[in-house]
């Protein structure tokens, strides 16, 4: 695949991929934004530089594995994929319909270049472990990234899965925690506390680098580095904003789970409304 | 015929019946049992909302409590919270608990006994565009062979607040199955509502449908239109999953000869097999049933997704005359 290599480009599809997510979230009528909206940086930075994959050659033992966990998020994967080649653009518009392969939550057996199906909060680090962990085994040297919400941080599992990766030193395990601050009921810290984030990953044996996870140079660094230290896993904590890029979402938890046009805010236009202002906002 | 004695409201094929999720009835029924018996406390794992335990939390916020998104955590707290006289009401979406939490289920509430209410929302196909993933469709399966546990299926709104209230009363674990999807509210205060009793809500001699959750508003909806074609449907609303009235399934069968059962959960393991397994000790007839066989669902709109998988009353009207068919 061909990589974009200056950081203009890549901040292009970065704001393609913001315009994808809303406009086939808003056809859908249901869906999640904010979490999206926040990683369309982190999407495009993996999808068109880091990762070591090639949509005609789907299923190449030797590929970058990307694992998502917070399966939540699929509308900026599935815009990812398309826009990478994995499949037509086109499909984007059927997302959450009947009959549709971009199912509400990420799903592998439906989306080409999906390497596990997502939903279940708290599972997906343990899967891309375990991938790691076959690739020790197999002494493949491929890179498995997975990206995990902050949420999810709540799931013992995931904490089980930071220990394990952390006890075999799955040093070709990157994990990208999308820090974005919001969950479903609130404010992260106000529904349950995650803090000191950086430290209970050091404390399970992981190098820790903090990263705004909308500067694409430093995302794309940061791989970079956790590639190159070795023995150790490495977990990026990507501080993001969630919704960003929609001013009337940007930060507000209350767009986690709802579609432009679903919801009244004191800031949003009124719902009818509320595409085309995003899309205003998110011109190139 | 609808029966008297379920005092269901006129006009229930009426255009403009009241429409209400289960889980509102739930949401309802948990303030009232909390004004009741400063007892009650409820938990929920970053759900709050959708699991309708807002207005719980915002009346009696001392007795709320946030357990962020560890659902296996919340069901044993609850268990310690039970065993120091609380009574907890535990809400997230079916699929995590009992789906994610069955051993915490299992051994620390079931096992020991403890006093915990477990609330599974989004049951069902009708979850509707989030897929497969948050359609539960198992969870009956999973709680109806855990020995100790109580398990309910409300049909309306309503009746979810009835059962709420039952829950409460019972002096052990119970399980209650709601919807996210608003669904028709045909039932009233006067409507009759016991753990272990089933209800004949229309009368019929030629088949019965035993059917729980929204979908018995559907068996309603298929007795009514079979009328037509002279078939005489006995409607039963199976909404104690567990313990299950075996009279009132073995008097059906004996009765009418032919069963259809239907419910938005997998075949195998749920009301059906419940069913099944019940007339196969009894009085074996023909039964047909009405729900998932042995798939996943999947994203689209609610009432897409039951024509898709054939979980409405036009499938209980086809599902009657082949059972009658199958007639001894
Ligand atoms: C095990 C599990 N429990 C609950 C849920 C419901 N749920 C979906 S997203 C979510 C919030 C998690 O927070 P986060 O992933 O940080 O949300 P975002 O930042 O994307 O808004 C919850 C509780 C789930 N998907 N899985
Ligand atoms: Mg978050």
């Amino acid at each position: 695949m061909k990589k974009l290599t200056t950081l203009d480009s890549l901040s292009r599809m970065a704001n393609t991929l913001r315009r994808d997510v809303v406009t086939m979230l808003a056809e859908a009528g249901s869906g999640h934004t904010a979490g999206p909206l926040g990683l369309a940086d982190i999407a495009a930075a993996m999808y068109f530089n880091v990762l070591n994959i090639d949509p005609r050659r789907k299923n190449d033992p030797d590929r970058d594995r990307l694992f998502v966990s917070c399966g939540h998020t699929a509308p900026i994967w599935y815009a990812a994929l398309a826009r990478a080649g994995f499949f037509p653009v086109e499909e984007l518009k059927t997302l959450r319909k009947l009959g549709s392969r971009l199912q509400g939550h990420i799903d592998r057996l439906t989306v080409p270049g999906v390497e596990s199906t997502a939903a279940s909060l708290g599972q997906g680090l343990s899967i891309a472990a375990g991938c790691a962990y076959a690739a020790a085994m197999d002494g493949k040297n491929y890179q498995t990234y997975c990206v995990v919400s902050d949420g999810e941080h709540d799931e013992g599992s995931t904490w089980e899965a930071v220990n394990f990766a952390g006890y075999y030193k799955l040093q070709h395990l990157t994990a990208i925690v999308d820090r974005n601050n919001i969950q479903i009921d609130g404010p992260t810290e106000k529904v349950m506390g995650k803090e000191p984030l950086r430290e209970r990953y050091e404390a399970f044996g992981w190098h820790v680098i903090e990263i705004d996870g909308h500067n694409i140079e430093q995302i794309i660094d940061a791989c970079q580095e956790a590639r190159a230290i070795g023995e150790k896993p490495v977990c990026l904590i990507a501080h993001t904003i969630p919704g960003k890029g929609v001013d009337f979402m940007e930060g507000d938890y209350r767009w986690h789970g709802v579609a432009p046009g679903g919801l009244d805010t004191e800031k949003a236009p009124p719902k009818n409304k509320q595409l085309e202002a995003a899309l205003r906002q998110l011109h190139y | 015929m609808l029966t008297k004695e379920s005092h269901l409201k006129r006009n229930i094929f009426g255009k403009d019946i009241e429409m209400a999720p289960t889980r509102d009835g739930y949401g309802i029924g948990l303030v009232e049992v909390a004004e009741k018996n400063v007892n009650v406390v409820a938990l929920s794992a970053d759900l709050t909302e959708s699991t309708r335990a807002a207005k719980f939390r915002d009346l009696y916020p001392d007795r709320f409590i946030q357990m962020g998104v560890a659902e296996q955590n919340m069901v044993t707290v609850a268990v310690g919270l039970a065993l120091q006289g609380k009574i907890p009401f535990v809400s997230t979406y079916a699929v995590f608990s009992p789906g994610r939490t069955w051993d915490q289920i299992r051994i620390s509430v079931c096992y020991n006994n403890a006093n915990v209410k477990l609330a599974g929302h989004h049951a069902g196909l009708s979850v509707g565009p989030d897929g497969a993933t948050h359609q539960a469709l198992e969870d009956l399966a999973l709680t109806r062979v855990l020995p100790r546990l109580t398990v309910l299926a409300p049909c309306d709104a309503e009746e979810a607040r009835k059962a709420t209230h039952a829950a409460a009363a019972i002096k052990g674990p119970v399980y209650l199955r709601f919807s996210r999807e608003k669904s028709p509210v045909f039932t009233t205060a006067q409507t009759p509502f016991t753990v272990g009793k089933a209800r004949v809500l229309h009368d019929g001699k030629d088949a019965v449908i035993i059917a729980c959750g929204p979908l018995v508003y559907e068996a309603l909806v298929a007795a009514d239109r079979l009328v037509e074609k002279g078939i005489s449907v006995r409607v039963i609303n199976m909404a104690s999953i567990k313990p299950m009235d075996e009279e009132t399934v073995e008097r059906a069968a004996r009765e009418c000869r032919a069963v259809v059962t239907a419910e938005e959960h997998q075949v195998a393991g749920g009301l059906g097999g419940a069913v099944a397994e019940t007339l196969a000790r009894s009085y074996p007839v023909p039964v047909e049933m009405v729900g998932m066989r042995d798939s996943f669902g999947e994203s689209g709109q609610p009432e897409e997704l039951w024509r898709k998988y054939r979980l409405n009353a036009a499938a209980m009207v086809d599902a009657v005359i082949k059972v009658i068919k199958r007639k001894h």
